[in-house]
């Protein structure tokens, strides 16, 4: 009983260890590839395949991103509002919402959004992939599969996911200011003064390098997920709900570690 | 057998403890036309998988042309994938491409070629498999037989001189696999490639093959000419050539057992 215990235990180790190995395995492989993406220093074909990314990741996304953001910014001020207004702190929303945004929500809800749109579909493609031998091909033909369907979805994710950070913070903060005008009345120009005082170049670049972060997070593990595929067309699906779950999962840790080292340097 | 294009030593490869292919021998000589037999789940495919370069063995040899896949590093690997093309069992072409840059992708991957003779060599391929009149199509818009074709024309790409085949005829009507048989002795006539073929269609096997080696339980239990297979007497040669089930369905026994059931028994 005991023994079959521990052998579960030790099997659920190996298996974890194996598969943050696996990660920190493929994540080097694709970051030594980028280059290769890049326009002038790369190949061509691989640059307008990061740019295929970069609309798919980054623009298709806008909307979504968009209206998240619009919608927590208003929830953000509202409950803000509820609790600062018994202080008669009101103007802190303006503080809470800009600050909120740019160091946390901003990057945190672009990546949820990216990570459930973008990481499945990562997922699935590469699974397909694999159930249907492509990626047996690229290997039979000596082309890296890394470099040719990892590293341009990693480029367009890396220059897409800050974008987006910013499009979110912009809704977000802006929610606010129109929560602020219907609830209080204040001048869309002065709410707009109060953000330019409360927002910190510092706090805009920490959510920026998060959202690299993010990015690198989603685009390794979808594609892990999608390599790991076997079997049939269920495993893409199972694939795919792994991708989104597990990259999501890594995203909140993976901030969790960032706003503690903040947090212990001093930085917020 | 001097210097052979293929040639497979000891091989042993095992999944999860069960042992796939145990101990397999096999040289394939240059410009011949190897044909490897084998029902469903007796290694053949895992076999192929190691010729070609995409797992490694646990044990034993596997060298093509001259290089020892269970030693090699990823740049002689890439190397030799170059002089190898493989053709696969559902075509894999990429559905986002059209025809003519499916099979211009290893062109324009591997070779410094500029865009004009990249396109002219890519033409001559279709050309060779006959669909270079469909050369603008996607692989969606194409038939069974014509994806396999196109595979083959992807294949042909690089000039390659080792072209292996998974399950050719799989899937296809008899007259679509007969014009691919047909296709597979006009290319190893034209350019005299080694050719390595796997599949179970007795009727493809014979009309293509120089040799034919048959796998059974992940062994080798036969290598030999075609008349050499077809005169055996080996009771699992006979069976598979006869096609004798392994079993019967006892339909009687099946309709008791239900009567049974429906009675209010167990199964």
């Amino acid at each position: 009983m005991n023994t079959s215990m521990l052998d579960q235990v030790g099997h659920s180790t190996l298996g974890y260890l194996e598969y943050v190995g696996g990660l920190v395995i493929q994540s080097g492989k694709t970051i030594r590839a980028l280059p290769k993406t890049l326009p002038l220093f790369g190949n061509w074909t691989r640059w307008r395949s990061a740019i295929g990314q970069m609309l798919a990741v980054g623009v298709e996304a806008i909307p979504m991103v968009g209206i998240m953001a619009v919608c927590s910014g208003f929830i953000l001020a509202m409950q803000g509002a509820s609790e600062l207004r018994r202080f008669g702190a009101l103007q802190y929303v303006i503080d809470l919402v800009t600050i909120g945004f740019t160091r946390e929500l901003g990057p945190l809800l672009t990546a949820i959004a990216v990570s459930g749109r973008s990481g499945s579909a990562f997922s699935a493609e590469i699974g397909t992939m694999v159930v249907s031998e492509e990626i047996d091909v690229l290997r039979t033909m000596g082309i890296d599969p890394v470099e040719f369907v990892l590293a341009p979805k990693f480029l367009g994710a890396l220059i897409m996911l800050p974008c987006l950070t910013v499009v979110s913070c912009a809704c977000g903060i802006l929610a606010g200011g129109a929560f602020m005008r219907i609830a209080t009345g204040t001048a869309f120009g002065v709410y707009l003064s109060g953000v330019a005082h409360s927002i910190v170049l510092h706090d805009v670049m920490v959510g920026l390098v998060k959202s690299l972060a993010f990015a690198a997070i989603i685009v390794n593990v979808g594609c892990l997920e999608g390599l790991r595929v076997r079997g049939g067309p269920d495993s893409v699906g199972r694939s795919a709900t792994s991708a989104v779950v597990k990259s999501t999962f890594l995203v909140i840790l993976a901030d969790v570690g960032f706003t503690t080292i903040f947090y212990l340097t001093g930085g917020h | 057998m001097d210097d052979p294009a293929i040639s497979v030593r000891n091989l042993v490869v095992s999944y999860d403890n069960r042992r796939v292919l145990d101990g397999i021998n096999l040289d394939v000589a240059r410009g011949e036309t190897m044909v490897l037999l084998g029902g469903s789940g007796s290694g053949k495919s895992t076999l192929l998988r190691q010729i070609i370069g995409l797992a490694r063995p646990e044990s034993g040899q596997v060298i093509v042309n001259g290089v020892d896949l269970s030693t090699t590093n990823q740049k002689e690997l890439k190397k030799l994938h170059r002089s190898m093309g493989v053709a696969f069992q559902n075509a894999a072409l990429f559905d986002s491409l059209s025809l003519e840059e499916n099979v211009a992708l290893p062109l324009r991957e591997l070779t410094r070629l500029d865009e004009s003779t990249i396109r002219l060599m890519t033409w001559m391929k279709l050309s060779v498999v006959g669909l270079a009149d469909f050369r603008k199509l996607t692989p969606q818009e194409l038939s069974g037989g014509m994806k396999k074709r196109a595979a083959v024309a992807r294949a042909l790409a690089l000039d390659p001189q080792i072209l292996v085949f998974d399950e050719p005829s799989a899937g296809l009507d008899p007259i679509v696999a007969a014009e691919l048989d047909e296709l597979i002795l006009a290319l190893k006539k034209a350019f005299n490639m080694t050719v390595l073929v796997v599949t179970h269609e007795m009727a493809s096997a014979f009309r293509i093959a120089d040799r034919m080696a048959m796998l059974y339980k992940g062994s080798l239990i036969a290598v030999g000419t075609k008349e050499e297979l077809q005169n055996s007497s080996h009771p699992r040669i006979r069976q598979f050539l006869d096609r004798v089930p392994d079993r019967i369905f006892q339909t009687a026994s099946t309709r008791e057992t239900l009567e049974h059931y429906l009675e209010g028994g167990l199964l």
